[in-house]
C-alpha cells in the first residue's frame, strides 16, 4: 500500500495543477464577463439600442423535379399565412371572430392562437392560419379595415402534382428534425423543409440552393420598420429525371390494386424509365404533419406503403435467377449448352427429394429448353455441379447481392450466399442441398426488383455492367459508347454464353413450349425475351404433396406465391429491360409476364411516337392527351 | 467519520444511498432547473417545445445517474476495456453507415433512444485510461513506452470523430484523455513533447475540417471576413451579453435574444440569453455554480482510496469542465464557434445523458471511496 500512497501523492500534486488551471480559466471567464457586462456595458447597451439592423435568412426556392420530357414531378406553390399581432388590436377575440367569417379557423387553432397571444409578448406575430390560397388572402386583404392586427405573409409549399404514383421515386420534404445534421444555417429557419425520402433526399443539397439574407430595420422593441437591403440566395437547381411520366403512370395503373413493384430501365445507359412500388402514399402528408392515427395506419398497413419495394423489397428471385445459374455453370464448364439432363420430376440427393414444378418431369432437356420450360431438375443438377461460390460470384457480377448505388436512399443489397457468408453469419457449414435449392432462386437467395432489372439489362447489353440511375444522364457524344461515357465496368462474361442464355429467354416467350408463351409480343421489331419466376412463400409439406398441392387461389393472400417476370425488348437490338414482381400474385407467367409485356409495348410505342412528327406534336401537351392516346393504343390491340 | 466499504461487507443499497454526495446532486438539479427556466424564456414564455421536455429528460437522466452511482466501482474497473471497445465499435459503425447513407450521420439508432457514440466515447475513454494506469506502478508510468497504448486509445476515437467531423468533441477527447494521462503521473518532458506534437498536428487536422468549420475558424481570427455569417453570430452574442449590464433586463425581457438577433438561443447560445436577462450578477452566480460542481468533483477525486477511482473522477470532471469552458468562451468571443452545448442548461438529449452518466461515475467513486483495490488483484 506504500506504492499506492506514493501514487496518491503524485496524483494529488498533478490534480492540484489541473484544478488550479481550471480555476484560472474560470477566473478568466469571470473577468471577461466583468469586462463585457460592467466595463463595456454602456457601449453594448447603446449597440443594443441601435441594433436596428436585423438579419433574416430568406429561404431559396427549392429546385423543381422534372421527368425526361420536362413534365413537373415536384414544384413549389406560393401559399400564404395569416398572422396576428396582439398589440395592434384592441380585442383579439373580436378580430379572430371577424377573420373566422372570411377564413374558417378550426376550434383547436382558435384555442392555440388565444393561448399563444397571451403567452408571447404583444408584438410577436402569431400564425393564425397556414396554406391559404390567393383567393382566401384576397378576401382577407379586402376586409383589412375590420381586421386590425392581421397581416398576410407569403411562403412556399412543395407540391407533388403526380401524387401517390411517384412518391417512391420523388419522395417528399418535411420539417427539419432534431436528429438531422445541421450543416447549413438554412436548416434553422422556422418551417424550413428538407428532402426526407426519394430523390428529394438523395439530391437534397442540389435542390435546396443557398439562402439569401434580408436586412431589415426594426425599432427598439423589434417591430419591422422597413427592409434596408436584400441579398437573394441561389435558388436550388432543377433536377431532371430519366423517368418517363407516361410510362410511370401506365406501369402504376397496370399494377393496379396489386401489391408489387416494377423497374423499367434503359439497357445502354442504365437510366430508370419507370420505378413503381405499390401501394404508395400521399407525399404531402409528411409535409403537413401526420396525425397519430394516420401514421399508425401507414405503419400497420400489411402492404407496407412506406417501403419502396423496388429498391428495398428483398424477395427470393425464384426461377428468374436461373439465367445467372446457367451463366455460372457455362463459365465453370460444368455443362455445355447442348448437354442433356433428364428430368423425372424430382432429384434425390442425400436423403432429400427436390421436386420439379412439373410433377411428371420434362424428360431430357438442354440449356435452352431448360430455360424455356423452367425445368427445376436441370438447374438443381447444374447448381450441384457448379457449387454455390461460383454461382454467387456470377450473380454479383450481374448486379445481384451487391449495392448498386442507385441515387435513392434505402437501397438494400439482397443476399447471395457463399460458404464464407454462412460460416460467419450462421456459424454453420454449407450443405450441398442448399446449393441445389439456390439453383432455382430459393433458399437464402434474396434480390430486389431493381437488381433483377439490372441483371436483365446486363444480360441484354452483354458488354457493360450497366449501373442504374434515376437522374437523366448527359447525352453520349458520337463515336463513344455509353458504357465508356458513363464509366461502367466491362461485364467480362463470354459473349457466346450470353447468347445461349438470351436464346433460352427468347424461347420462354416466343416458342410453343415456353412458360410465358401467352405473353408474347406479336408485333415485329418489338418482340421480347424474358424469364418467368414464381417464388414460394410457404413450405409444401410432404403430406400435402402426396395428396395434391393446393392451388394458389385456395390459399389466403399472404401464403400465395410471389409472381415475378424479367424481360428485355426488342430482341434484335435490346433497349429496355424490365423486372416485375407481384406480391402473392400467384404464377409469374400468368400474372407478372402480361404486365411486363404491356409496359414494354408502351415503352416502344412511346419511343416510336416521339421519333415521328406526330409524337413531336404530342410533346408538351396535357397529360390527359397522352393518356387518351395510350388508351387508343390499347383499343387498337397493340397493348 | 471513517466508514469502510470493504468487499466482504456487502453494503446494502440503502447504505450506499446514504453515501451519495447529495450536495452535488442538488447542484446538478439547480443547473437543470436554470436550463428549463431559460428554455421557457427562449420559447417566448412557453413550456413547449423545449422547457418541458428538458425537465423530463433530466428526470430520466437523473435516474440513470443514480443507478450508475450505486453500481460497484469494481464493476466499472472490470468492464472498462469492454465499454471502450464497444463504444469504439459504435463509432466505427456510425462512420461506415455515414458513408453509405446520404450525408453525415452521427447517430446510432438503438430503437428506444438515439445515442451519439461520440458522447459516450468521452466517458469510455476516461474509463479505459483509468483502468490502464491503475495497473501500472509509478516507475512504469514514467517509462516512455508505456504511453504508447494510451496514445492509441486517445488517437483512434479522435480520428474517427474528426472524420465525422465534430471538432468540439475531438478537442474534448484529446484534452480529457490528456488530463487523465497527466494526472496519472506521466513524466513532464513527455507532457511537453505531447503538447508540441498536438500543436504540430493542427495543420493535419485542418485537412479533416469541413468548409463550414474552416469558415468559422477563419472568421474567428478575422471577424470582418464574414460579417453577415458566422462573424455576425459572435458580434450579436457579445452585444446581447454586454447589454445585460449588472442586473440584466429581467426575466423574459431580453430584447436581443427575443428579437432573433441570437442564433440557436435554445442550444449553444443559451448562456447569452441568460446573461442578457440576469446580468453580471446572474452570470457570476451561474459561473460559481459550475465552479462548485467542478470543485466538488475534484474533492471526490482527491479523497478516493484507489488509483482507478481517482483517475476516473478527475477525467470526468475535466470533461465536464471542458464543456462549460468551451461553451462559455465561445459565446463570449474568446474562442471560435465550435458547437459545444452548455451542459445541463442547453437543450439537447444526448449531451445531457452523457454528462449525467459521467456524474454517475463520479458519485460511484464517492460512494465507494474507501474501497481499496490492488493493482492486479481486485479483491473480488
Amino acid at each position: 500500500m506504500t506504492r499506492d500512497s506514493e501514487r496518491h501523492r503524485q496524483f494529488s500534486r498533478r490534480t492540484a495543477v489541473l484544478a488550479g488551471g481550471q480555476a484560472l480559466l474560470f477566473a478568466a471567464l469571470g473577468g471577461r464577463l466583468y469586462y463585457l457586462q460592467s466595463v463595456q456595458a454602456e457601449r453594448y447597451v447603446t449597440l443594443a439600442e441601435d441594433n436596428r439592423i436585423n438579419l433574416r435568412m430568406i429561404a431559396p426556392p427549392r429546385g423543381r423535379i422534372l421527368d425526361r420530357r420536362g413534365r413537373l414531378l415536384a414544384s413549389n406553390l406560393q401559399d400564404y399565412r395569416v398572422l396576428l399581432v396582439a398589440e395592434q388590436t384592441s380585442d383579439v377575440e373580436l378580430t379572430l371572430g371577424s377573420l373566422n367569417q372570411i377564413v374558417p379557423i378550426s376550434e383547436t387553432d382558435l384555442r392555440r392562437v388565444l393561448k399563444e397571444t397571451r403567452q408571447k409578448r404583444k408584438f410577436v406575430p402569431v400564425t393564425v392560419a397556414e396554406n391559404l390560397s390567393w383567393e382566401d388572402v384576397a378576401h382577407v386583404e379586402v376586409n383589412a379595415i375590420d381586421l386590425p392586427g392581421i397581416s398576410v405573409e407569403e411562403g412556399m409549399s412543395r407540391e407533388y402534382p403526380q401524387g401517390e404514383s411517384l412518391v417512391h421515386v420523388v419522395g417528399y420534404v418535411a420539417p427539419v428534425a432534431e436528429r438531422d445534421v445541421k450543416d447549413d444555417p438554412l436548416l434553422d429557419l422556422p418551417g424550413f423543409r428538407i428532402g426526407k425520402a426519394g430523390v428529394e433526399r438523395a439530391y437534397d443539397k442540389i435542390l435546396r440552393g443557398t439562402g439569401g439574407r434580408s436586412e431589415v430595420e426594426v425599432n427598439a422593441i423589434g417591430r419591422v420598420i422597413r427592409e434596408l437591403d436584400r441579398k437573394e440566395g441561389k435558388p436550388g437547381a432543377d433536377l431532371t429525371l430519366a423517368l418517363d411520366l407516361d410510362l410511370q403512370h401506365y406501369a402504376t395503373e397496370r399494377l393496379g390494386d396489386q401489391v408489387g413493384a416494377v423497374v423499367l430501365m434503359d439497357v445502354e445507359s442504365g437510366e430508370i424509365l419507370a420505378l413503381v412500388s405499390t401501394p404508395g402514399y400521399d407525399p404531402g402528408a409528411f409535409s403537413r404533419g401526420l396525425a397519430p392515427e394516420e401514421w399508425r395506419a401507414l405503419i400497420e398497413n400489411p402492404h407496407s406503403p412506406l417501403t419502396n419495394k423496388a429498391v428495398s423489397g428483398q424477395y427470393a428471385p425464384g426461377s428468374t435467377f436461373k439465367p445467372a445459374v446457367a451463366l455460372a455453370a457455362l463459365e465453370r464448364g460444368t455443362i455445355k449448352p447442348r448437354d442433356g439432363v433428364t428430368c423425372y420430376g424430382r432429384l434425390r440427393m442425400g436423403g432429400n427429394t427436390f421436386h420439379c414444378w412439373r410433377r411428371g418431369g420434362h424428360g431430357t432437356v438442354d440449356l435452352r429448353h431448360a430455360l424455356a420450360l423452367s425445368c427445376d431438375v436441370y438447374f438443381y443438377e447444374i447448381a450441384r455441379r457448379t457449387g454455390i461460390d461460383p454461382i454467387s460470384e456470377m450473380a454479383n457480377r450481374l448486379g445481384l447481392g451487391v449495392q448498386l448505388g442507385i441515387d435513392l436512399p434505402a437501397e438494400r443489397r439482397g443476399l447471395m450466399p457463399t460458404r464464407a457468408w454462412k460460416a460467419s453469419a450462421l456459424k454453420k457449414p454449407w450443405s450441398k442441398g442448399e446449393t441445389v435449392i439456390c439453383g432455382i432462386g430459393q433458399g437464402y437467395v434474396l434480390s430486389t426488383p431493381l437488381q433483377l432489372a439490372v441483371m436483365t439489362a446486363r444480360i441484354a447489353n452483354g458488354v457493360w455492367a450497366v449501373e442504374p440511375r434515376l437522374a437523366r444522364r448527359p447525352a453520349v457524344p458520337p463515336g463513344k459508347s455509353p458504357g465508356e461515357q458513363f464509366g461502367f465496368r466491362p461485364l467480362n462474361i463470354n459473349p457466346e454464353h450470353l447468347q445461349v442464355v438470351r436464346e433460352g429467354m427468347m424461347a420462354v416467350v416466343n416458342s410453343r413450349m415456353g412458360t410465358a408463351q401467352g405473353a408474347a409480343i406479336k408485333k415485329p421489331g418489338m418482340r421480347m425475351a424474358g424469364k418467368t419466376g414464381t417464388s414460394q412463400v410457404r413450405r409444401i409439406t410432404r403430406a400435402e404433396r402426396s395428396k395434391r398441392v393446393k392451388r394458389n387461389e385456395e390459399l389466403p393472400w399472404e401464403l400465395r406465391d410471389h409472381a415475378l417476370f424479367i424481360a428485355y425488348a426488342p430482341i434484335e437490338a435490346p433497349r429496355y429491360a424490365i423486372a416485375v414482381i407481384v406480391e402473392h400474385g400467384g404464377g409469374g407467367s400468368k400474372v407478372a409476364a402480361p404486365i411486363a409485356r404491356d409496359i414494354l409495348i408502351a415503352a416502344q410505342e412511346i419511343e416510336r411516337r416521339h421519333a415521328s412528327p406526330l409524337g413531336a406534336q404530342l410533346e408538351g401537351q396535357e397529360d390527359d392527351a397522352v393518356a387518351r392516346w395510350v388508351a387508343g393504343l390499347r383499343n387498337d390491340g397493340a397493348l | 467519520m471513517r466508514f469502510s466499504l470493504q468487499a466482504h461487507a456487502a453494503p446494502t443499497v440503502w447504505h450506499k444511498i446514504g453515501h451519495v454526495r447529495w450536495s452535488l446532486v442538488a447542484l446538478l438539479c439547480l443547473l437543470a432547473a436554470i436550463g428549463s427556466v431559460m428554455l421557457y424564456s427562449a420559447a417566448d414564455g412557453a413550456l413547449a417545445p423545449w422547457a418541458g421536455r428538458h425537465a423530463l429528460r433530466f428526470a430520466v437522466a437523473l435516474g440513470l445517474m443514480l443507478v450508475v452511482a450505486l453500481t460497484d466501482i469494481r464493476f466499472w474497473l472490470r468492464n472498462a476495456y469492454a465499454v471502450y471497445l464497444g463504444v469504439l465499435l459504435l463509432l466505427a459503425v456510425v462512420e461506415v453507415s455515414g458513408t453509405i447513407g446520404m450525408g453525415a450521420q452521427r447517430w446510432v439508432d438503438l430503437g428506444v433512444i438515439n445515442v451519439q457514440p461520440s458522447e459516450l466515447m468521452k466517458l469510455a475513454l476516461v474509463l479505459a485510461l483509468a483502468r490502464y494506469y491503475h495497473g501500472l506502478n509509478p516507475e512504469q508510468v514514467r517509462r516512455p513506452v508505456m504511453v504508447l497504448l494510451p496514445l492509441v486509445m486517445v488517437g483512434l476515437p479522435t480520428l474517427l470523430i474528426l472524420k465525422q467531423p465534430d471538432l468540439g468533441t475531438a478537442v474534448m477527447l484529446l484534452a480529457g484523455g490528456g488530463a487523465v494521462i497527466f494526472a496519472a503521473g506521466l513524466s513532464l518532458w513527455i507532457v511537453g513533447l505531447g503538447t508540441a506534437a498536438v500543436m504540430g498536428a493542427l495543420p493535419v487536422a485542418w485537412q479533416f475540417l469541413h468548409d463550414y468549420q474552416r469558415a468559422r475558424l477563419l472568421t474567428f481570427l478575422d471577424p470582418d471576413r464574414d460579417p453577415l455569417g458566422a462573424g455576425y453570430h459572435i458580434t450579436q452574442s457579445k452585444i446581447a451579453l454586454g447589454s445585460g449590464g449588472l442586473f440584466g433586463k429581467g426575466y423574459l425581457h431580453g430584447t436581443q435574444s427575443h428579437l432573433n438577433f441570437l442564433p440557436e438561443k435554445h442550444t449553444d447560445f443559451i448562456f447569452t440569453m441568460f446573461a442578457e436577462e440576469f446580468g453580471l450578477v446572474g452570470t457570476l452566480t451561474l459561473l460559481a455554480v459550475f465552479a462548485a460542481v467542478v470543485g466538488s468533483c475534484v474533492a471526490i477525486a482527491l479523497r478516493a482510496r484507489n488509483q482507478f477511482s481517482r483517475l476516473l473522477a478527475i477525467g470526468v470532471t475535466t470533461t465536464f469542465f471542458l464543456y462549460v469552458f468551451i461553451n462559455l468562451a465561445m459565446v463570449m468571443g474568446l474562442i471560435p464557434v465550435v458547437g459545444v452545448p452548455l451542459p445541463l442548461v442547453s437543450y439537447g438529449g444526448t449531451a445531457m445523458l452523457g454528462v449525467m452518466l459521467g456524474f454517475g461515475l463520479v458519485l460511484s467513486v464517492h460512494v465507494h471511496r474507501d474501497v481499496q483495490i490492488g493493482r492486479h488483484s481486485w479483491g473480488d
